[in-house]
């Protein structure tokens, strides 16, 4: 009995060093970001491994709002990610409800379709929108960057709620149908409130898609006063030296609502990711 | 209006579906098959409108041109790529969620949370990060190699294989919380009294692993790394970002990357849906292969 609990013993503490070692393994690279934001102008380049810079200011974060056009970019960034989000939800829980509850014609190819659309490399669909939104003269406008997110976005949301709602027994349905409730307040009033769950994973899913999506945004958006976040990022970290501490600054402000919304529905991510995978 | 439910009926699920069939069709069937046009044409900057279907001089092309990287080479390198990121992923995922799913376990949550960081910091961002720790006089990783080991720091973004590793490092980095929450989640969800019932048998805990818990979590596990696996083999915005587009001189490139530069900085739009296509019939032949052989998801076919 003695031995197995020094057993124990030894098998908790070698579970906390190797915890621990992985927290700081994850942590260091994000407080890095913190630690350039701090950084004062004349020590953007220091090869001090301090953890708090020498001097440490908030100059960063003043100098983004005031003397770079870093506000415009946020409210983009915001409105773009915003309605990338409610497109996503809007239809991603409609077509979801659809795909798992009725039969209908192109039903199997629908479904399949939206699987494949996941092995697409990112140029099989940005290369041929590039030319359309070329053609229909979007290019530099919201609404090509707004199209080719939704797009990229919705065939795993519609994937995700479908799971979610085959979990959900059709006899709630079957209940609220006798009691005399339309279809439209069944799906409203039962089925919707009880994937909550999976409408704020899709909303998650959908936000950081958009949020600081860089590849596509460089293709289509091309004056500064329409870019995004990433884009503002980009050009202060090809700077490095000159802007490094602009770009740290704006890194942390970029990074930390994507951060607090993840933890905070980190709960509902385990269940939704996991049902949506197990059940397909 | 007086509708008869049947029609009703049809009404309310046309009013669903539609949408979706308009957006599948607008984003994914319209642009696939513009897609398989443009890779049998030679549409380049220079025949931008006058453009005409050459036949499958692209695709001759994809797998003889003599580039610079060579196809073979980058097509190699994204297969190393993807094998050493997914194995990472699940290794350290894996390992991670059996050690904080272990009972005595104080401060799970922030365990939890700290450890899914590297999945919640926006990609592009880590990739930046990333790169600025790798840099050779003033990134920290090289401060640590010189500062407190007394090793001459690396030239890591200088040289083809030194950046391969730090693309490769950083990817690492970034995905080993996603399949530690799917595995966590898969654990918590085997009934506690088989072990119990194990441990009455005496049974080892390397036999309780392999019989137990191995078993449970696959059905879970396997969707999850054919995911990975695509998502990895796709991965454009680290390779592109942390390598600079392929620094040092296209030495760099993975497939995705490589073709994203043939359309995007070479305007070599034929070449680059014919790549394009390539790419997606490798995953899509894995796909099928890999689901096909883990029954565990029978139902994605259902």
């Amino acid at each position: 009995m003695v031995r197995s609990r020094t057993a124990t013993t030894i098998r908790v503490a070698a579970s906390y060093v190797v915890l621990i070692v992985f927290a700081v393994i994850a942590l260091y690279p994000v407080w890095q970001i913190v630690n350039i934001s701090l950084r004062p102008a004349d020590r953007l380049l220091s090869t001090s491994l301090e953890l708090i810079p020498d001097q440490a200011s908030f100059r960063n974060y003043v100098d983004l709002f005031t003397e770079r056009p870093f506000f415009t970019w946020l409210l983009n960034s915001t409105f773009v990610a915003l309605v990338v989000t409610a497109t996503g939800v809007a239809l991603a829980s409609m077509a979801g409800y659809a795909f798992s509850r009725y039969s209908f014609i192109g039903k199997k190819f629908g479904l399949l379709s939206l699987l494949v659309t996941q092995m697409f490399p990112a140029t099989m669909l940005l290369l041929p929108m590039y030319i359309m939104l070329v053609q229909l003269h979007l290019i530099n406008t919201y609404i090509g960057i707004v199209v080719m997110y939704s797009a990229t976005a919705l065939p795993f949301c519609i994937w995700q709620m479908k799971g979610y709602y085959d979990t959900i027994p059709p006899s709630l349905e079957e209940a609220g149908r006798i009691d005399g409730a339309s279809q439209s307040q069944i799906f409203f009033r039962i089925i919707l409130p009880l994937a909550a769950p999976a409408l704020v994973i899709t909303a998650l899913f959908s936000f950081m898609a958009s949020w600081t999506e860089y590849v596509v945004a460089a293709q289509i958006l091309q004056d500064t006063e329409l870019w995004t976040l990433p884009l503002g990022l980009k050009s202060f970290e090809s700077n490095m030296g000159s802007e490094w501490g602009l770009y740290g600054a704006a890194s942390v402000i970029v990074t930390i609502p994507v951060v607090v919304l993840f933890l905070s529905l980190s709960r509902w991510l385990v269940s939704g990711l996991t049902l949506g995978s197990v059940k397909g | 209006m007086n509708l008869s439910p049947r029609t009703r009926h049809r009404l309310y699920l046309f009013f669903l579906v539609a949408p979706t069939f308009v957006i599948l069709f607008g984003v994914v069937i319209y642009p696939f098959f513009y897609n398989v046009i443009l890779s049998l044409s030679n549409m380049s900057l220079r025949h931008i409108r006058d453009w005409q279907i050459i036949g499958f001089g692209q695709y001759v092309k994809v797998f003889t041109e003599p580039s610079q990287p060579d196809f073979y080479m980058v097509f190699g390198k994204t297969i190393i790529w993807t094998v050493v990121n997914v194995v990472c992923h699940v290794v350290i995922g894996v390992f991670l969620a059996l050690v904080l799913n272990q009972k005595e376990i104080k401060g799970k949550w922030l365990f939890r949370a700290i450890l899914v960081l590297p999945w919640a910091v926006p990609q592009l961002i880590v990739a930046l990060t990333w790169r600025g720790m790798f840099n050779y006089e003033y990134g920290s990783i090289n401060l640590m190699l010189t500062q407190w080991l007394g090793v001459e720091g690396v030239q890591w973004l200088r040289q083809p294989l030194e950046a391969f590793i730090a693309v490769i490092v950083t990817n690492v980095w970034l995905g080993f919380p996603f399949m530690m929450v799917i595995a966590l989640g898969a654990l918590q969800s085997i009934p506690h009294d088989l072990y119990e019932a194990a441990d009455i048998d005496g049974a080892r805990w390397y036999h309780k692993l392999w019989h137990i818990t191995v078993p449970l979590i696959r059905p879970v596990m396997v969707p999850a790394i054919t995911l990975g696996t695509i998502w990895t083999f796709n991965n454009l915005n680290i390779v592109w970002l942390v390598s600079n587009a392929g620094e040092p001189s296209d030495q760099t490139h993975l497939l995705v990357s490589f073709v994203y530069k043939a359309a995007f900085n070479f305007y070599r739009y034929g070449y680059g849906a014919a790549l394009s296509m390539v790419i997606f019939a490798i995953l899509l032949v894995f796909s099928l292969s890999f689901m096909r052989r883990s029954k565990a998801t029978d139902n994605v076919y259902s």
